[in-house]
């Protein structure tokens, strides 16, 4: 669970059924349903029942699906956790995460429920995202948090406001806080995803976006719309130049080892230790994005 | 004024000979001309009548006559009420009202059939309150639904006679040459109304622009028009057509139509030269939008586009990759420019388009169609009649005739549409029969007629999500329920005549 692709995490709103109904056939990599901010404090409880009659019921046809629930401050975030372990979603998204101490604690809530309903301990996932100043200090220490964590993320609104700033077009007030939410996630081995872009009609500005956190090593990023999916995939999705050079790499590397030879190089360049992980690693996106099907252990077009 | 001959008289057996008489003076036989030859203060020669009481009056309409209307000015039509009104007041009952199409406006005809002053309708389409009256039992006599292919059949071969045809054109001269792209309720293609205005026993243009004689390039000719009348609006400008740009921002529509274009890209149909008509739902206008950028990105053109002419075709016709476009309605804005404006932009009549019984219709000969579906079932059969509740609220239009005639026939739509199931075991009401159908594309997969296995393996072959049309029935069914049967009454309310003159099916009144 922990590797799976994870490059478009879509929110739905857990008040709306239609929209939960109908989320998986966009084919995002997560359906992200949210009690958290998009359900009014009156609906708290009426979407919580209608999330976990919508996962107990529905055919999410192998869409990942995370819930994310209310912070454990508020009144709700408890009563999520046990409802939601109940309805087995993949994932628990935990909001406004500050400390390893938020993440312990929603673990510990969740095994206290796993047992009580008789599942495999660990078997749900949980996400944090952070959404503070304070949870950037504390990167590190919140990825490290627990064994159920397959990864974190910015959530940029709050934290831009607690900056005393604003987002801009080219995102230079989040260049510290994603750099670190990414480096934390890399050290502690999980996965890192970037917050949301909410002009749903500048499609040149997103995609720009995109660009700055898939260089910037992001596994992948929340969306608001099903319009968003194509373009995060279309970025992350390796180029067939990309391919074809990975190719080559991983075909030389192999008969390299074949015949027992130290050092190659593939059109006149030194290929070396993290040249072949990455290679391998684009072949593996190529996959998982389906412009590659995996045969015999060779890739094909 | 006589016309003063001497010593020309035509011998008798002559005149036997050729069964004729003998001229009695240049004004007395003609009709139409000026007799008042000289006097340059008289007013022009015209067939204006003051009012549409004057006008019907010298139409001859009489009690159990039949009346046509066209349905060009779509949601935005003043002109059937406007004409029923008079009708009515004038104590004229029992008439066969024959609409190209009817929609949500007119609603007052209720009035009119309560009164028995229409007591039979023939029509495409009908919708709103007009129809879930008719759903509910308001007529005697139930409906014909035909499709435009079908009605320009009836009407050539005589299966319905028009006594008087009331055309709304946008814009004609004083003589009768209308065209439908000029004006200020401009509307585009007239096609529909070209058949009535060819084929009935007295035509009646009504219009709000009288434009200069000759109003060319003209739709409808002055040889065949009797009367015209001016008024102030003939329609609602905003009703009668589409915005000019309408991108569908439904993520639905938007998946629905990529899937789409990527059958037909897929299909074996999609080559140089090719031929098309897509519809102006939302699914279809995005279908069209994903096509075109297929066509760019192999360099592919297509020759012709048939229809349901859009803002999006014009475009692809505009920017070199469909060569002509055959109009016989003009969806939008844009397409009402381009029919003005584009020498290859032509105006077809319906029955050029899908008459099944004339000597080459157009629909014979297009490649690919997209077409929508309100139930399909697992025979394909479609209904684009019925709602689920099996209130009559849609139009068969073009959609038998097209289905048929095309070599790819896709149905687009949603699998689940509100609540309900849009795949079924067995549609409500047949519009287009499964045997003419090849592809549905759903949202949640693709289903191909097993009749087109080769159409099937290309999509299977291009990763499309092809799988059996039950499986997509199954899948439906899970996520919405198999809903109660409806129930209905034995009074039949409408009667669905396939285009070739057969009755395909029956719609029943809803049980209350």
């Amino acid at each position: 669970m922990k590797d799976r692709l994870r490059r478009t995490m879509l929110y739905v709103p857990g008040n709306n059924t239609g929209i939960i109904r109908d989320a998986a056939i966009y084919r995002s990599d997560s359906i992200m349903i949210d009690l958290e901010d998009s359900v009014s404090y009156r609906q708290k409880d009426a979407a919580r029942l209608l999330v976990y009659t919508s996962l107990r019921t529905f055919d999410f046809e192998g869409v990942e699906t995370v819930v994310r629930i209310n912070g454990l401050d508020t009144p709700y975030g408890r009563e999520d956790i046990k409802a939601m372990v109940r309805a087995r979603p993949d994932i628990i998204r935990l909001p406004k995460t500050d400390s390893a101490h938020d993440v312990q604690e929603a673990s510990r809530l969740i095994l206290q429920e796993e047992k009580k309903n008789g599942l495999p301990e660990g078997s749900i996932g949980l996400m944090a995202a952070i959404e503070s100043p304070l949870g950037v200090i504390n990167a590190y220490e919140i990825a490290c948090a627990s064994e159920r964590l397959v990864g974190i993320a910015i959530g940029a609104e709050d934290y831009v406001t607690a900056m005393k700033t604003s987002r801009s077009a080219d995102g230079v007030e989040l260049l510290y806080a994603r750099s670190a939410v990414v480096t934390a996630a890399r050290a502690a081995g999980i996965q890192a995803y970037d917050t949301v872009y909410s002009d749903l009609n500048n499609e040149e500005g997103f995609r720009q976006e995109v660009e700055l956190i898939k260089q910037l090593g992001f596994d992948g990023k929340s969306i608001i719309s099903p319009r968003q999916i194509k373009v995060v995939h279309d970025v992350f999705t390796p180029s067939a130049k990309e391919i074809e050079h990975a190719q080559k790499v991983v075909e030389a590397i192999d008969e390299a080892n074949a015949k027992g030879s130290g050092v190659i190089a593939v059109d006149g360049k030194m290929i070396d230790k993290p040249i072949v992980e990455r290679a391998k690693r684009t072949l593996e996106m190529a996959s998982a994005s389906g412009v590659l099907s995996r045969k015999e252990g060779r890739y094909h077009a | 004024m006589p016309d003063v001959i001497q010593n020309h008289t035509i011998p008798e057996d002559i005149l036997k000979q050729f069964q004729r008489r003998q001229f009695e003076g240049a004004y007395t036989h003609t009709p139409h001309v000026r007799v008042d030859k000289g006097n340059r203060s008289l007013p022009r020669l015209n067939k204006l009548v003051d009012t549409m009481e004057q006008v019907i009056i010298k139409s001859g309409l009489k009690d159990g006559m039949t009346i046509s209307f066209h349905h060009h000015f779509r949601d935005g039509d003043r002109i059937i009420n406007m004409v029923m009104d008079v009708i009515a007041h004038m104590g004229i009952k029992n008439l066969t009202l024959a609409a190209s199409s009817l929609s949500d406006v007119h609603a007052p005809l209720i009035d009119h059939i309560k009164n028995k002053v229409v007591t039979q309708i023939h029509t495409s389409g009908i919708r709103g309150k007009l129809a879930e009256a008719i759903s509910n039992g308001l007529m005697d006599n139930p409906i014909l639904i035909h499709s435009h292919g079908g009605r320009a059949r009836a009407i050539e071969t005589s299966r319905l006679k028009i006594d008087v045809a009331f055309l709304g054109v946008p814009s004609c001269d004083v003589y009768g040459n209308a065209n439908g792209y000029t004006g200020q309720s401009a509307c585009g293609s007239l096609g529909y109304a070209k058949v009535d205005a060819l084929y009935a026993d007295r035509v009646v243009l009504i219009t709000d622009m009288l434009s200069e004689y000759p109003n060319t390039p003209f739709s409808i000719h002055q040889d065949q028009v009797d009367y015209i009348i001016k008024v102030d609006h003939v329609g609602d400008p905003q009703r009668i057509s589409l915005g000019a740009t309408r991108d569908t921002k439904n993520p639905r529509d938007i998946l629905i139509g990529s899937l789409a274009a990527r059958v037909i890209a897929c299909s074996g149909y999609f080559e140089e030269g090719f031929s098309l008509q897509t519809g102006s739902g939302g699914a279809s206008l995005v279908t069209t939008k994903f096509l075109y950028e297929y066509m760019k990105e192999q360099n592919i053109r297509a020759n012709w586009a048939l229809g349901g002419i859009t803002a999006q075709i014009v475009k692809m016709h505009e920017e070199g990759y469909i060569k002509r476009l055959l109009d016989v309605q003009s969806f939008d804005q844009e397409a009402i420019r381009s029919i003005g404006e584009n020498r290859y932009h032509s105006e077809i009549d319906a029955s050029y388009y899908a008459n099944p019984l004339n000597k080459g219709c157009a629909v014979n000969k297009i490649n690919v169609v997209v077409l929508s579906a309100l139930e399909i079932d697992t025979d394909f059969n479609v209904n684009v009649l019925t709602g689920s509740n099996g209130v009559l609220r849609g139009a068969s239009g073009g959609h038998s005739d097209t289905a048929i005639g095309s070599g790819l026939s896709v149905i687009v739509a949603p699998l689940i549409r509100g609540r309900s199931a849009t795949v079924v075991e067995a549609v409500k009401t047949i519009i287009t029969p499964g045997s003419t159908v090849d592809v549905l594309v759903t949202d949640r997969g693709i289903a191909v007629n097993p009749r087109r296995p080769i159409v099937a393996e290309r999509l299977k072959e291009c990763q499309l999500p092809v799988v059996p049309i039950e499986e997509l029935k199954r899948k439906a069914e899970r996520l919405a329920g198999v809903p109660e049967p409806i129930e209905f009454e034995d009074k039949i309310v409408a009667v669905v005549e396939y285009r070739d003159g057969t009755i395909i099916d029956v719609v029943r009144q809803v049980k209350s």
